[in-house]
């Protein structure tokens, strides 16, 4: 069965033909040609391929697209200018960059669910993602960073924002 | 990436799904019940599992119902994430044994059901509904059969084809019961387990579950019989226990056999310690 | 020591945004309509004939466009040794090696149709360690390697050259060293320690999994896209191999998702040209799935170490005895390279006068070994260094006291009887003693936290040199836009080093102006790149970073001429910065780049110089052949050094453990990018403990892999990971840019060994053996009694 479906994409909607057995990953990568999402394993293990699905960190590589319509998708082509990128970059969170998308989008929707996280949380979902350049230690600094911010940012008045 | 095309269908009622399935399976299309997703695309991309058509029942309402009200039964719907089970805090004996499968993203993705229908031998979320005598609810063609655990769960969920899991139902009064669990890995946070305990005090006595020792998740009342025998040292109940594990313990990659049993021995150790305020 | 401007801090990385942006076009990125695909057929035999290849059943499949079979193209390839079948032919000789490959409109497709061939098997006895594979017995992983073409170039040169397999055995290659007379070391030593270590392969998981594109144009060029470190010697292979004009090879590489070694291999592009070729040239890429990565690409090498250490009572190391088996699996490839390196700096970093060692690659029947990080290196250490400390405790002296004894200094001699001072050796005193300090070492080696759990810090110390072989160099060109900015052309490859960025750096300190308004291309392309050697071996700063700074020298030259004309002052009174031209004594009188870098026009119509192209090349000098048996010769430039220690928390009830912390001190000459160097060594510091504690292949007892996914190839998380900390001792080499040492891989070397002797103290055995499980562990304990 081969079908046209529209999917909810960084607020936009995009149409695309794809077979029922398409995964997300699939049909983000080679019909809507949005490849920050990365191909690492195609089996759920790695998290480069991850994006988010109303919120939520998913592994698009074991997602049917089909199975996307109606949830609020965001890559990494989502998002713009935010604080976890800026983090990432400042902290030295990445090297190659090859896990560098999925890693984001999850510790983006990780300060987002729980911007009081402790390190025991982060831990929780930081996991499920694999990096091999490097030490992690990084990439923690960055995540610490960007939940600090936050709450200073919650501290201060309004008006002065 | 499926090298393998399929149909999809999402009933939205339990009859729409029964009677999908019995169509499309007469039609020779192999189908198959998914919620999730996450074993097909895995499991499918290495060829271990094939078919011509999926029937999806996360948009059957019953198959997403999470309830409890005073004093009455627990239900869990099958189409549930492992994580939206945990975070309800629901039934926490259920909830922490979810929280210890995969890692946080795949349980973002992974449905009760779908843990409890795995072709991956560890189903862990069964633990604590062993531990429980819950109630799995079942629709077929035939209608809806409500059963014991016991009956429908042997080594793996034993349904009649075409059948699928729409929701457990554990009865609040175990809520509240102390339990102890405890999944132990090879050396990785985000592993299947070497072994994975349950332990749960109904009054006074201790029941028990265990994953990843042999090659199907079970509860023993015989090892419970030996741990419950208070008369003899924690050491000596253990070591009784251990003798009647129900099957053979598996060896493989994760570990051998005999470091599963050493694990397992200082797990029981600290489920007894835990449960029972016992002293080493 | 010397103060710069931009070399030394710790400039973002250029493509720092594109790559948190998803705006990276890494090659699985870029999709071209009416590519078609390929999939491997692969052996699940790890020793067999192959008999029938049967197709028919595939060639049903609806957008199959060819089938190529080993018998298609039965030839032997290979960058040392020419002993791997493109496909295999014949019989295979691992788990995962190619058999078939099937060229489809797409990936889904040829998938399937893989599926459908059928190859008829008949198993062969396996070689299933390096020690089955020395026995006299053992079964032949090839049976005729005399007859086997030896790659020319690797033929007469450094560590890829001078390699012998020796006929009627398994083994590949035997690099010795011999200084001093062993006999008498150990007749001069009072205290011998004779212990056996080994670890299984394993392999780099670079996130990105290895693939290639290849296009072959109706004018017979050929058009290679690949994740690779090695455009130039691809480009080399492939020409040679298919006997096409080298001129009519391009080779193009974006950004590399990740190596750790794995890209120096060449593998994929054959076959993928053979693929193209099939189509009548069409454009095809193949692509490893996680498991082909993990199995059927080149994997990260085996050891099984002998290792005898004398020394004298007083703790002076008198000998040393080495004899590795490698396991460098099916086929030799750059196994051998690894191996003979190991054997160059076998001592570690000790002043040791007699030394013997014996290193040989051996064929067995497990996937084929390549570069890994740290080059034979890390697995030497986990051996040497684990003696050390058995050798410190059997005397009763402190792990770290005894390594300051024997530290090697300079006036001392290499194994490779190099004479050592301070620019090529650095300071491994100095780094042994920063490390006591930051790991809190006079507190106590082991400290008792509960009745269950210990705290033990371990230590160890190693060093590299890099080992590129004679003749290899690097060319850069600079060019410059119409606002004096500046552009770079080099062939290094960015695989996540940093490397590109380094060289904005040296190009912005040298022109005094601004790193923001140097430019340098990501990508690489052999048809507009000078040729550079492989991105490998640490030596890519040194190569490329003198290239472009005599490439900056050769532009400064050519401005100053252009401005002298026109500011009528003589060229060696002038300077250059912020994008100017100026007179030393009288900076008023300038003129900008922007004015001249394309020539200047008077008003009259004379010119005064022209475009300024800036042009340099630099080839490594000094190196020498080195002796296959004595290892006598110079494989490189300089060593760096590196002290490290790591701190575990141990159950000794579980026999479990926890990380705590893990220090490194390296003397790294000038750092040249501060967060840079500091992230490398932490990055590699975490591959090394994540190797030592969780990774490692299992086979089964047919040589099958079992562990070809992130399921069950574990390695670490986040959460998993010890503080980490980083100290720089800044030794600066000569003839190096900026004095900078190698330092991609310093960080992993010695994690091994540091987390052993670590956990060796706290479970009170020792462990000699990675990966270094609880399982493990605690079945070493119970063989020593010391758990029941």
């Amino acid at each position: 069965m081969i079908e046209k479906l529209t999917l909810d994409i960084n607020g936009e909607q995009w149409v695309a033909t794809v077979r029922m057995a398409d995964t997300l990953l699939d049909v983000l990568r080679e019909k809507l040609d949005l490849t920050g999402a990365k191909r690492g394993c195609e089996n759920g293990d790695c998290g480069s391929c991850t994006v988010l699905a109303d919120g939520l960190p998913v592994k698009s590589c074991m997602m049917l697209a089909v199975d996307a319509i109606g949830k609020k998708l965001t890559t990494i082509e989502g998002l713009q200018d935010t604080p976890m990128q800026h983090a990432f970059v400042e902290k030295w969170a990445f090297q190659c960059g090859y896990c560098t998308s999925g890693f984001i989008m999850n510790a983006h929707a990780l300060v987002n669910q729980h911007p009081d996280a402790t390190d025991e949380i982060m831990e929780e979902w930081l996991s499920s993602n694999i990096c091999r350049c490097t030490s992690y230690q990084e990439i923690r600094e960055a995540v610490k960073s960007v939940l600090k911010e936050q709450r200073f940012d919650r501290k201060r008045p309004r008006n002065r924002r | 990436m499926l090298h393998f095309n399929f149909d999809y269908y999402r009933p939205s009622s339990i009859d729409e799904a029964v009677e999908l399935f019995d169509k499309l399976d007469q039609d020779g299309k192999k189908p198959i019940y998914l919620s999730g997703g996450t074993e097909i695309t895995t499991l499918g991309r290495l060829n271990q599992v094939f078919t011509k058509a999926v029937i999806d029942v996360k948009g059957i309402p019953e198959c997403n119902v999470l309830d409890y009200k005073q004093d009455s039964v627990v239900v869990v719907g099958a189409a549930l994430t492992l994580t939206q089970v945990w975070e309800s805090k629901i039934l926490p004996l259920l909830g922490e044994a979810c929280v210890r499968i995969g890692d946080r993203t795949s349980r973002n993705q992974i449905t009760l059901g779908g843990n409890l229908a795995s072709e991956i031998i560890y189903r862990e979320a069964v633990l604590p509904l062993l531990l429980s005598n819950s109630t799995f609810v079942v629709a077929g063609i035939e209608g809806i059969r409500q059963l014991s655990v016991h009956k429908i769960f042997k080594e793996k969920l034993r349904l009649k084809r075409g059948e699928f899991l729409v929701q457990i139902k554990v009865d609040g009064k175990y809520r509240k019961m102390p339990f102890y669990i405890e999944k132990k890995r090879k050396s990785e946070r985000v592993d299947y387990p070497l072994i994975t305990l349950e332990a749960l005090k109904v009054d006074r006595s201790i029941r028990l579950a265990i994953s990843g020792l042999c090659a199907f998740p079970f509860r023993s009342y015989e090892m419970e019989k030996e741990l419950n025998n208070t008369d003899i040292s924690i050491e000596e109940r253990i070591d009784r226990a251990i003798l009647r594990i129900p099957a053979p313990v598996i060896s493989d990659i994760r570990g051998s056999r005999e470091y599963r049993i050493f694990v397992l021995r200082n797990t029981l150790l600290d489920a007894l310690i835990y449960l029972g305020g016992v002293r080493a | 020591m010397k103060r710069y401007r931009v070399i030394g801090k710790s400039v973002l990385k250029k493509e720092s945004w594109d790559k948190v942006s998803g705006r990276v076009k890494y090659i699985d990125d870029h999709q071209e309509v009416g590519t078609l695909h390929v999939k491997l057929l692969t052996s699940t035999y790890a020793h067999a004939y192959i008999g029938n290849v049967d197709t028919t059943e595939a060639w049903k499949v609806p957008g199959v466009r060819a089938i190529v079979t080993g018998k298609d193209y039965p030839l032997l390839i290979g960058t040392t040794i020419k002993d791997r079948p493109l496909l295999a032919f014949d019989k295979v000789r691992y788990y995962g090696e190619p058999i078939a490959m099937v060229i489809a409109d797409t990936e889904a497709i040829a998938i399937q149709a893989v599926t459908l061939i059928c190859v008829e098997y008949k198993p062969l006895r396996v070689v299933n360690s390096p020690v089955e594979a020395y026995q006299k017995d053992a079964p032949l992983v090839h049976d005729q390697i005399e007859q086997y073409l030896i790659d020319q170039d690797a033929d007469t040169t450094g560590t890829s050259g001078g390699i012998r397999p020796v006929p009627g055995t398994n083994i590949a290659n035997r690099q010795g060293i011999r200084k001093g007379n062993i006999e008498r070391g150990f007749a001069r030593s009072d205290v011998i320690v004779e212990e056996v270590f080994s670890f299984k392969q394993s392999d780099h998981t670079a996130i990105e999994t290895r693939c290639a594109d290849v296009e072959i144009k109706k004018t017979g060029e050929v058009i290679i896209h690949s994740a690779s470190q090695e455009p130039f010697e691809m480009r080399e292979l492939i020409s040679q191999t298919f006997n096409i004009d080298e001129g009519k090879v391009h080779v193009h590489i974006p950004l590399v998702g990740g190596s750790f070694g794995a890209k120096t291999s060449v593998q994929l592009e054959p076959l993928a040209y053979v693929a193209s070729k099939a189509v009548g040239g069409r454009k095809v890429r193949l692509r490893n799935s996680r498991e082909e990565d993990i199995v059927t690409s080149p994997v990260h090498i085996g050891l099984h170490a002998k290792v005898k250490m004398g020394c004298t009572r007083d703790g002076k190391l008198q000998a040393i005895k080495l004899f590795f088996l490698f396991d460098g699996g099916a086929y030799a490839e750059r196994a051998v390279p690894v191996t003979k390196a190991a054997a160059f700096d076998c001592t570690g970093p000790y002043t040791i006068d007699h030394v013997w060692c014996d290193s040989l690659c051996m064929y067995t029947n497990h996937p084929y070994a390549t570069d890994f990080r740290g080059f034979g290196r890390t697995e030497v250490a986990f051996g040497v260094e684990r003696t050390i400390d058995i050798m410190a405790n059997k005397l009763g002296m402190c792990p770290l006291e005894f390594r300051l004894k024997n530290a090697i200094q300079p006036g001392d001699t290499s194994p490779t009887k190099v004479l050592l001072n301070k620019s090529n050796l650095g300071d491994i005193r100095e780094c042994l003693l920063q490390l006591r300090e930051l790991i809190d070492w006079d507190r106590g080696q082991r400290i008792d936290i509960s009745d269950r759990i210990v705290r033990t810090k371990g230590i160890s110390c190693t060093w590299k040199n890099g080992d590129p072989p004679p003749g290899v160099g690097a060319g850069a060109i600079l060019t410059f836009n119409s606002d004096g900015g500046i552009n770079i052309n080099c062939a290094a490859i960015e695989i996540g080093q940093g490397t590109k960025t380094v060289l904005t750096q040296m190009v912005a300190e040298k022109m005094k102006m601004d790193v923001d308004d140097v430019f340098i291309q990501m990508e690489v392309n052999t048809q507009l790149s000078p040729e550079h050697w492989e991105t490998a071996a640490s030596r890519t700063t040194f190569l490329s970073g003198n290239a472009v700074l005599r490439a900056v020298e050769d532009a400064i030259r050519q401005l100053k001429r252009t401005a002298a004309i026109i500011l009528k002052v003589p060229v060696d009174e002038l300077e250059v910065a912020n994008k100017k031209v100026y007179k030393k004594t009288s900076p008023s009188i300038s003129i900008d780049f922007s004015e001249i870098v394309y020539g200047y026009i008077f008003p009259d119509g004379k010119v005064a110089g022209t475009q300024v192209v800036g042009r340099g090349t630099y080839m490594i000098p000094g190196i020498t052949e080195m002796d296959p048996v004595t290892g006598r010769g110079i494989q490189g430039p300089e060593w760096g050094v590196v002290a490290q220690a790591v701190e575990v928390e141990f159950d000794k009830r579980d026999n479990t453990f926890k990380l705590i912390r893990a220090v490194s001190v390296a003397d790294a000459g000038t750092i040249l990018n501060y967060k840079g160097a500091e992230t490398q060594v932490m990055g590699a510091m975490n591959m090394g403990l994540s190797f030592a504690t969780r990774e490692g292949f299992l086979y089964d007892d047919q040589g099958k892999v079992l562990t070809t996914q992130f399921r069950s190839y574990k390695v670490m998380h986040y959460g998993e990971q010890p503080e980490y900390i980083v100290r720089f001792i800044e030794n600066p080499v000569k003839g190096a840019p900026f004095g900078s040492r190698g330092l991609g891989e310093h960080g992993i070397m010695g994690m091994p060994a540091a987390v052993a002797n670590s956990l060796s103290l706290a479970a009170n055995v020792s462990l000699q053996q990675l990966p270094l499980t609880p399982e493990f562990i605690w079945k070493t304990r119970l063989k020593a009694g010391e758990v029941y």
